[in-house]
């Protein structure tokens, strides 16, 4: 038989994306960073600034190094509200959408409510859900990070999904498959990069909604109760130096959603 | 007596309603016998990718019968009687090459050992044995068109439809996809119903060409290319290319395609000579 392309010499191997990023896209943030900083402790220092009113750098650095173990503690306590809501919202949200995919009624049904969850802000809910299942535990705090992250990613998702191509669907049609095997084979797989930009604005979302509802009551332990129990002690230095921790948080789950998705998408250039 | 793999009968095909009426197909009659290789050729907008679709079951014609193997084409596409490849390879991005083939086979449920088996198989039928593990976006547009195909050909069907699987190819990868059609024809003994703009390419394929003409769209005849001296087209090799037939039966289908039969020259065919009935 005719033997063709075999002896193709380029380099066809899948590339992980992150492995393409130049090093300036990543060093001028660094210098920016650095830059604000530097001009953040010197503003402080000539102005004399009162710590209350804002702290130098160094000095949140000093109680961010004294307080490691307490800053670990209230992250992992707000991250796991954060993980589970995201996870519970993530599952909700896609599977949401598939639902209103498949149904147009659905669809249609869904549509107002999601439009009014996507303009309230969910943390508002917590005081009420705090009554509905009790101060001691975190239940209102998932919940309420998992609508923060169920309605992006329901929204995405959908959007995903009405990027089926038509050539995948007659191909459907042709096989003559049933509609859960057009959701798994074609439907699914296409919304997934969609899926991730959704989970993605949501990452942010969860770790912030699973934080700001600590400030409205419920158990103790996590960032956001430490941030007003030391700014409520006037030990400003240390709320500076929480909200240090909840930004590491923040951005901990964003790069590791980026990375996930990053990975789930790397075949997903038009061919 | 076999079934014809395809039998169309007084069909037409009329999209739209009142003012804004399409009338993509009229009064269409053609008959594919089993294991034989028809091409469909006429200008853009002439229905032959409708026609096509009619066949196959992704679209419902206005009015006349359409048979595939005896059956009607609904019944045939629910018993997946034919394989097909569209005009872009409409591969599954998030899948191998060998995950695509198989893909008819998972959604029908064939057990995984036979379906690596058929697999394999189908690799080492258009060539990709080493790309098995790649994905789509790695291959070139040739390549991504022979794994369409190895898709359409998986649960080896007795009819193919393929709407220009070849029309997005340079010439070069064109004529070579050509020669490994013909080769996986006589292979298969499977009927093909082949959509081109390409009169060579059609002529080089086919046993008989039908040439269609727009508004509307029906055929305007039907040139057989083994009348002009050509082998049959599982015992074609390249060097049809060259024969004189070859030439012959291109200068039919173009005097076809450019006027239609009334000045039409000796050796073609009206409509409905050379077709079954009428
Ligand atoms: N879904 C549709 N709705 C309305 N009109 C349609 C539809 N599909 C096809 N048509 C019309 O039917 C006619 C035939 O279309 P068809 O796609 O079959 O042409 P074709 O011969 O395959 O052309 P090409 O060679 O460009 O692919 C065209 O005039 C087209 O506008
Ligand atoms: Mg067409």
């Amino acid at each position: 038989m005719a033997a063709v392309d075999t002896t193709v010499t380029r380099d066809t191997r899948a590339r992980f994306p992150i492995t393409e990023v130049r090093w300036s896209t990543v060093v001028a943030p660094l210098v920016l960073g650095a830059l604000f900083l530097l001009s953040w402790e010197l503003v402080v220092d000539r102005a004399e600034i009162e710590p209350f009113i804002l702290p130098a750098p160094s000095a949140i650095w000093e109680q961010v190094t004294a307080n490691t173990g307490n800053i670990v503690d209230g992250a992992t306590v707000t991250g796991r509200n954060a993980l589970i809501g995201m996870l519970a919202g993530a599952v909700l949200g896609v599977v949401g959408a598939a639902v209103a995919g498949s149904f147009r009624f659905v669809d249609q049904m869904a549509a107002p409510v999601v439009a009014a969850l996507a303009v309230i802000p969910i943390v508002a809910l917590a005081p009420v859900l705090y009554s509905m299942f009790g101060a001691a535990v975190n239940t209102g705090r998932i919940i309420v990070a998992g609508v923060s992250v169920a309605v992006p990613v329901y929204l995405n998702t959908l959007r995903g999904i009405r990027q089926v191509k038509a050539v995948h669907r007659e191909l459907m049609t042709a096989y003559a498959a049933g509609p859960l095997q057009r959701i798994r084979s074609v439907t699914l797989p296409t919304a997934t990069p969609y899926v991730f930009t959704g989970l993605r604005v949501a990452s942010s979302l969860a770790v912030i909604a699973a934080l700001i509802a600590e400030y409205f009551g419920g158990p103790i332990g996590g960032l956001g109760k430490s941030i007003t129990s030391s700014a409520a002690s006037s030990n400003y230095p240390l709320a500076w130096a929480y909200v240090f921790g909840s930004i590491v948080l923040g951005l901990l789950f964003y790069v590791v959603t980026l990375l996930v998705e990053l990975w789930f998408s790397r075949h997903h250039q038009p061919a | 007596m076999t079934e014809p793999a395809i039998s169309v009968t007084g069909v037409d095909r009329v999209f739209g309603k009142g003012r804004k009426q399409v009338v993509a197909l009229t009064d269409v009659d053609l008959t594919v016998a089993d294991g034989e290789f028809v091409a469909l050729i006429g200008p853009s907008g002439c229905g032959k990718s409708t026609l096509l679709r009619l066949v196959a079951d992704l679209d419902t014609a206005t009015s006349g019968e359409i048979k595939v193997f005896g059956k009607g084409a609904r019944q045939a596409r629910l018993d997946q009687d034919y394989g097909i490849a569209f005009q872009q390879a409409g591969l599954l991005p998030w899948r191998t090459v060998a995950g695509n083939i198989e893909l008819p086979l998972k959604i029908h449920g064939a057990a995984p050992a036979l379906r690596k088996a058929r697999v394999a198989e189908l690799l080492e039928l258009v060539g990709l044995t080493d790309f098995a593990k790649n994905h789509p976006d790695q291959l070139s547009g040739g390549m991504q068109q022979r794994v369409a195909i190895a898709r359409a050909l998986a649960e080896s069907p007795r009819l193919l439809l393929m709407d220009e699987p070849f029309g997005a190819l340079d010439e070069i990868t064109r004529e070579r996809m050509q020669n490994e059609l013909v080769r996986i024809c006589a292979e298969t003994g499977a009927a093909v119903l082949f959509v081109t703009h390409s009169i060579p390419e059609a002529v080089f394929l086919s046993d008989r060409v039908v040439v269609m003409s727009p508004r509307p769209g029906r055929i305007t005849g039907i040139v057989d290319v083994r009348a002009d001296g050509l082998a049959d087209h599982h015992d074609r090799t390249e060097r049809a290319r060259d024969q004189e037939g070859f030439f012959r039966a291109v200068a039919e289908v173009r005097a076809l395609l450019h006027g239609g039969a009334s000045t039409s020259s000796a050796g073609v065919e009206p409509a409905g000579v050379g077709v079954e009935e009428r």
